[in-house]
């Protein structure tokens, strides 16, 4: 008897636990809501996405949140353009090409590349790849959207990597060896077996590579120049939302328009890494379908 | 009646590092002919034939020593090529083991990543290997289907059907069929009877009453050492070695 209760009291007491993430995280977004709502008094939803002037100190203020946006987007696309296929080749070589000794050597290093405080990563691009990017192609800024995207980039491999290894090292034995006795090499067993029985967990370790690109703050904030204009080629400043809100909240007065614009903007980001989210759940949901069954 | 030594091997030792597992084994295999490899579990059986088409390089700190043939061909020498090689002794393994693609690309593997381009062949092939292998009325309506949606028993000759496609020379058979339920090894059975004429297969196998009813010669393993090998009615019926007789007849000990 007196151990049922005991149980039910355990049972209870996680309960309780898991409720009060929960409703903290709720909450969290109540407040991202109700905050951020209130600029739609200023704006209609589709000058606010849509616009293209970023003036929120002005007066008239603009509050056009589209190059905020196309700053995220183009600075996520072009790390992931560089960060993939270094983080997804990488990782077959070390689960594949690799001799033992150097796989126990270099895989620590890719691990320990992911605890780099991402300060440290903006910090460099600000000091280092600023000046070599600006000499090297000759433009005036070394501070933009290539710079932060090569930041971002260096910070999602170490993700994209050590997930994609673990995927592909879990391909079963069986179907290598079935590739080998058919007379493939190892780059065609690579290519057309090993890649595509791990795609689930590739893809799940490209979106959650990048999904920590997107919400990243600290690296646009230093590196990406954070001019609020819509890019016109790689080199231009860029200036990503998450860069955006930390960058003005301190100087938006409480509770005025560029206050509520600023939470807009979270609701924005919240609704882009939300979608990520889903992505990353849904792609390694319907390639798992392929990549577990080969089990 | 012709005998020609399809493959042989003379004198053929292998390490897994320091671990002798084969020792100074010499067969030959007759073209065309179904070869059975018996002995106790650990006596080095699939060891010798993962030897035959070099599928042990994939296993790292190997040694091999001696001379395994194929025709006049060293397949051990550095010049061999490992590819080529393996396409002309092709493989079937213990658990069926098709890729997660389409029964149809299952197939076309093996002649795609050798370099057919040709689709309409493809498809010939593909259709000749299914029908080849006893299994083309069942999967003729779900060629563009995951392979892994067949039961066990057709998964192990769709494997069969892909080893076929690439026109081996020789086959080699690790226990195909012990993962099958008693229809589909029989079907499995009749197909390497009928294989057998266009066909030279080695096959490894526990069931001593498959080895009988299969094989036309028959090697008995013990403790990585052949220890005899003849025709299979005669090792069956009048062993030479009181160990082969004790093994068969069950009064191992
Ligand atoms: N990869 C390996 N590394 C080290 N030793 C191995 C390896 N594979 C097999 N062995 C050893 O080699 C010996 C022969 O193994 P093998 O698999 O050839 O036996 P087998 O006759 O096929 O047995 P079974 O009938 O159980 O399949 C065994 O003692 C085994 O432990
Ligand atoms: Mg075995």
């Amino acid at each position: 008897m007196k151990r049922q209760v005991i149980d039910k009291g355990v049972h209870s007491g996680f309960l309780l636990i898991a409720l009060f993430s929960i409703t903290a995280l709720f909450l969290i977004v109540v407040f991202l809501f109700i905050e951020g709502i209130p600029i739609l008094d200023h704006v209609s939803i589709k000058e606010f996405v849509f616009g293209k002037y970023w003036y929120p100190t002005d007066d008239p203020a603009d509050f056009g949140i589209l190059s905020l946006i196309l700053g995220s987007i183009c600075v996520t696309l072009l790390s992931g353009i560089m960060a993939i296929p270094l983080g997804v080749m990488t990782a077959v070589y070390l689960a594949e090409i690799a001799s033992p000794k150097v796989a126990e050597i270099v895989k620590p290093i890719v691990e320990l590349m992911a605890s780099m405080p991402s300060v440290v990563i903006g910090f460099f691009g600000m000091v280092v790849v600023a000046p070599f990017i600006q000499q090297v192609f000759d433009i005036p800024v070394g501070l933009n959207m290539f710079n932060a995207s090569l930041m971002l980039a260096f910070m999602a491999v170490p993700t994209i990597c050590s997930i994609s290894e673990d995927a592909i090292f879990s391909v079963p034995v069986a179907l290598k060896e079935a590739s080998f006795a058919l007379g493939a090499t190892h780059f065609e067993t690579i290519v057309r077996v090993i890649i595509p029985a791990s795609l689930s967990g590739i893809c799940t370790a490209v979106i959650l590579g990048l999904s920590r690109a997107i919400g990243e703050t600290m690296v646009v904030l230093m590196a990406a120049g954070g001019a609020a204009m819509i890019p016109g080629s790689i080199f231009d400043p860029v200036r990503p939302l998450p860069a955006s809100i930390a960058a003005e909240m301190a100087e938006a007065p409480f509770g005025g328009e560029h206050y509520h614009a600023l939470f807009a903007i979270g609701i924005v980001l919240f609704v882009f890494t939300f979608m990520f989210n889903l992505l990353a759940d849904y792609v390694s949901y319907k390639f798992r379908q392929v990549g577990e069954a080969s089990l | 009646m012709q005998t020609h030594i399809k493959m042989h091997t003379k004198n053929l030792d292998f390490f897994y590092g320091d671990f002798q597992a084969l020792d100074q084994v010499s067969i030959d295999f007759i073209e065309n002919r179904v070869t059975a490899l018996i002995g106790p579990s650990g006596c080095g059986k699939s060891t010798y034939l993962r030897c035959l088409n070099r599928m042990n390089d994939l296993i790292a700190g190997i040694r091999v020593k001696g001379l395994a043939m194929l025709d006049n061909d060293d397949i051990y020498d550095p010049s061999i090529d490992v590819v080529t090689l393996r396409r002309q002794v092709g493989m079937v393994f213990q658990k069926p083991n098709p890729f997660p693609k389409s029964v149809f690309e299952n197939i076309a593997y093996g002649l795609k990543v050798n370099g057919m381009k040709d689709k309409a062949k493809i498809t010939r092939i593909v259709e000749k290997s299914l029908k080849q292998a006893a299994i083309w009325d069942e999967v003729k309506d779900r060629l563009n289907e995951s392979a892994l949606g067949l039961s066990g028993g057709q998964q192990q000759r769709l494997c069969i059907a892909r080893a076929l496609a690439v026109a081996p020379e020789v086959l080699l058979m690790d226990e195909p069929a012990s993962a099958l339920d008693p229809i589909a090894t029989q079907k499995i059975e009749e197909l390497i009877t009928e294989l057998s004429s266009k066909l030279t297969i080695i096959i490894v196998t526990h069931n001593m009453q498959q080895a009988a009813r299969i094989s036309d010669r028959t090697a008995f393993f013990y403790m990585g050492k052949l220890i005899e090998v003849n025709d299979t009615d005669t090792l069956f019926t009048k062993p030479e070695l009181k160990q082969t007789e004790d093994y068969i007849t069950g009064r191992f000990g």
